[in-house]
């Protein structure tokens, strides 16, 4: 399979995920969004690794293991960044009673 | 011995702190102490180094006490210069220095404790500043001395503050003396960028081989500093009205020292003078110039110092004759006399001015029985400054216009018209104070008395300088190798005698010039003398006369031409350009600041969303850079 696919599959998910974190309001969503995000880079990364050594995969199984090892540990963060977001989200809803990201505008003063 | 040389400006430094900073704790007595002992003992140091330095081959020495200036490839070290011609200065300077001193104990005395203290701290620190003038080995050294005597005269002139009017006249001499500084410093930087150096010896030797026009501009400008510390026309106002200081003041700083500045400094590059043929001329003119001008003015002066100031300029143009006739030793010697009967001038009026208080002559008069000391005194210095033989003033006056005479027949008629004016005004005040008949109520007679002997002391010892100075330089043709000053000082002037040899006058022309200015003198003199003393003029100057009394209304014209144009473009400055010009830009800057920034603080919305989008922006934006333009 080409690696055009890949790449249109995931520039496809980013560009939704940036769309959904500047268009919507509600701070889960954005935070879904932003997983997507993430996982739009964590495929690319996977595709481009696998396509990139597959002349040496013959040989060695072992070849462009890196990155999959790479996005083991973006995953790791991104679970450890979803606890803390999570958390935060919880605080917000707790001191507003609403997940509006908009209703926190006090950053400008 | 010469390696000591640090010495002698050290002790008036050390009498300028101790009597400057325990102003109030120290009583007269340890003032005085402290003020004349300190410079006896620089006196006596000079004296020790002198020896030394009249060895037949000595060779100059330059003590290097610290880096003063070290940038780069400029350095400028803390150097003292011991030679024939510092040392000299040295000694007129400490010598005549402790007599004034002296004489001061006993002239300041009624002043109160604080200002007693105050005054001998000036006059030390004063002499400090002298020494190093003289002493620096580049000319950045001396004008830490240059301008450090423009200071003190400053301060001294004001020294009683209280009267705005001697304010105002000390405020005169440091501006004009600022005018004539410019001048020197803009030299100093153009040795700077010319020689990579400002001391002397690399100046002097590297002198010749820049171009001439180089040379004359730089020797103009320190000549403009000359005028301004040796005032000169167009700079010499601020001398005359210098008198408002103390009168022992005067005598040290605004005849004796301090104006000699100019002349030390000429003779100091005498090289690079004699190398700039144009600088000459202009040097010998203003010299010219100013003593016949101040010359005239001081014929109708009746303020007993205003005509020994303009004497004085009258004097110091004399000098600068010499200087640019090229006789440089005339003009250092003529320099040295000068300190002694004019010093000895201003003491004696000091002497006076103590004893009746009151400076103008027409109230004086008959003065000759009550003073005797003071009187015998003046009249010799008065036969000195107006050049009669054997007084040290003729053999000094001489020279120069005899220098003058080889160089251009004219500036020894016009120096000779000067003489005899000289001698004119100098016997009108002696006639007009010491002569006839005592001009004021008989109470005042009584209290009219000879000044104590810390005054009389340093007037016996200058007068008999006045007699006797001028015969260390005996012209050479009443006996061969007389002239000891010339001898003397040969190595300095050794370089500017190499490149034009002066052509010794024959004998007979040279006994003639001196009998012409000795018969004008003695005309001057006793012309003076049988007009004034009887019937001295008491009535105010008329016609021409009051021309000259009022000084060729030189100050008024200063005024009318520099003064008033600067107030009123002053007050245009202030009264349009700030407010309507200045005012705007600042007020408009202020406004266009808080205009904008009220604008960009609606970009801080507080709302995330809008911050992400410009996020998203700002990196899309730089992709599209990276693709496109980067290429």
């Amino acid at each position: 399979m080409p690696i055009n696919y890949y790449i249109f599959l995931s520039v496809t998910l980013f560009c939704i995920g940036v769309t959904g974190v500047l268009t919507r309001r509600n701070a889960i969503i954005i935070f879904m969004c932003i997983e997507l995000m993430l996982n739009a880079v964590n495929l690319l990364l996977i595709a481009f690794s696998k396509m990139h050594h597959l002349a040496l995969a013959a040989v060695d199984a072992n070849a462009g293991i890196n990155a999959q090892i790479f996005v083991f540990f973006i995953m790791v963060v991104a679970a450890a960044e979803v606890s803390v977001g999570l958390a935060i989200i919880v605080m917000m809803y707790r001191n507003t009673h609403s997940v509006d990201v908009n209703f926190l505008n006090r950053l400008k003063h | 011995m010469s390696k000591l040389v640090y010495l002698v400006p050290l002790f008036p430094l050390a009498g300028f702190l101790i009597n400057g900073l325990l102003r109030k704790k120290l009583s007269k007595s340890v003032i005085s102490i402290i003020g004349c002992g300190t410079v006896l003992v620089s006196f006596v140091i000079s004296l020790l180094i002198f020896p030394d330095v009249r060895k037949e081959g000595f060779e100059t020495v330059v003590v290097n006490l610290f880096d003063f200036i070290n940038a780069g490839s400029l350095k400028i070290p803390f150097a003292f210069q011991v030679d024939q011609l510092s040392v000299l200065f040295l000694l007129i300077i400490t010598g005549v220095g402790f007599l004034i001193h002296v004489y001061s104990t006993s002239y300041m005395h009624d002043e109160e404790n604080e200002h007693f203290a105050r005054y001998f701290s000036y006059l030390n620190l004063f002499v400090f500043s002298m020494l190093i003038l003289v002493l620096g080995a580049n000319y950045v050294i001396m004008f830490i001395g240059w301008e450090g005597v423009g200071l003190c005269s400053y301060l001294l002139i004001g020294f009683w503050f209280k009267n705005i009017d001697y304010g105002n006249a000390a405020k005169k001499a440091f501006i004009m003396n600022r005018i004539g500084d410019l001048g020197f410093l803009i030299a100093v930087f153009w040795m700077i960028s010319k020689f990579g150096s400002v001391s002397f010896a690399e100046v002097f030797a590297k002198a010749p081989s820049v171009s001439v026009g180089i040379l004359t501009g730089i020797t103009l400008l320190l000549f403009v500093g000359a005028t301004g510390k040796s005032a000169q026309i167009p700079l010499y106002t601020w001398l005359p009205d210098a008198m408002a200081g103390p009168t022992p003041v005067s005598a040290l700083i605004h005849a004796a020292t301090m104006v000699t500045a100019g002349i030390y400094m000429i003779a100091r590059s005498n090289i690079m003078y004699t190398l700039s043929p144009v600088t000459q001329t202009v040097v010998a003119i203003t010299g010219l110039a100013t003593a016949l001008f101040a010359a005239t003015i001081a014929l109708k002066q009746n303020d007993i110092k205003k005509v020994l100031a303009y004497s004085t300029v009258s004097q110091l143009g004399y000098m600068f004759l010499g200087l640019g006739v090229g006789a440089y030793t005339g003009a250092v010697f003529h320099v040295m006399t000068h300190a002694f009967f004019k010093a000895l001038l201003f003491l004696g009026a000091g002497s006076v001015i103590h004893a009746m208080h009151e400076q103008d002559i027409r109230k004086m008069g008959g003065l000759k029985k009550f003073m005797p000391i003071t009187h015998i005194t003046f009249l010799l210095a008065c036969f000195a400054i107006a050049g009669i033989p054997p007084f040290s003033g003729f053999f000094s006056k001489d020279e120069i216009l005899a220098a003058a005479y080889e160089k251009n027949p004219l500036y020894f008629i016009v120096g000779v018209i000067t003489a005899l004016m000289t001698a004119f005004y100098m016997f009108r005040l002696y006639a007009t104070t010491f002569l006839g008949k005592f001009r004021r109520t008989e109470e005042q007679e009584h209290h009219v008395h000879e000044s104590p002997s810390a005054i009389t002391i340093p007037l016996i010892i200058l007068a008999i300088l006045a007699v006797v100075g001028g015969f260390v330089g005996i012209p050479e043709v009443f006996a061969k190798d007389s002239h000891w000053l010339q001898h003397f000082l040969s190595p300095i002037f050794a370089g500017s005698e190499k490149i034009h040899e002066t052509q010794v006058a024959d004998k007979s022309t040279e006994l003639t010039l001196m009998g012409i200015s000795v018969v004008v003198a003695l005309i001057g003199v006793v012309y003076a003398w049988s007009k004034f003393s009887k019937n001295p003029e008491l009535g105010e100057p008329q016609g021409f006369g009051k021309i000259l009394a009022n000084k060729w209304y030189v100050d008024e014209l200063y005024d009318a031409i520099i003064i008033r144009p600067l107030n009123a473009f002053a007050k245009f400055l202030s009264d349009v350009v700030e407010k309507s010009v200045i005012d705007w830009i600042v007020n408009g800057v202020g406004k266009t600041v808080q205009y904008s920034s009220r604008q960009i603080r609606l970009l801080q919305s507080g709302q995330v969303g809008g911050y992400v989008l410009l996020m998203v922006i700002g990196i899309v934006i730089l992709f599209l850079v990276e693709i496109f333009i980067k290429k």
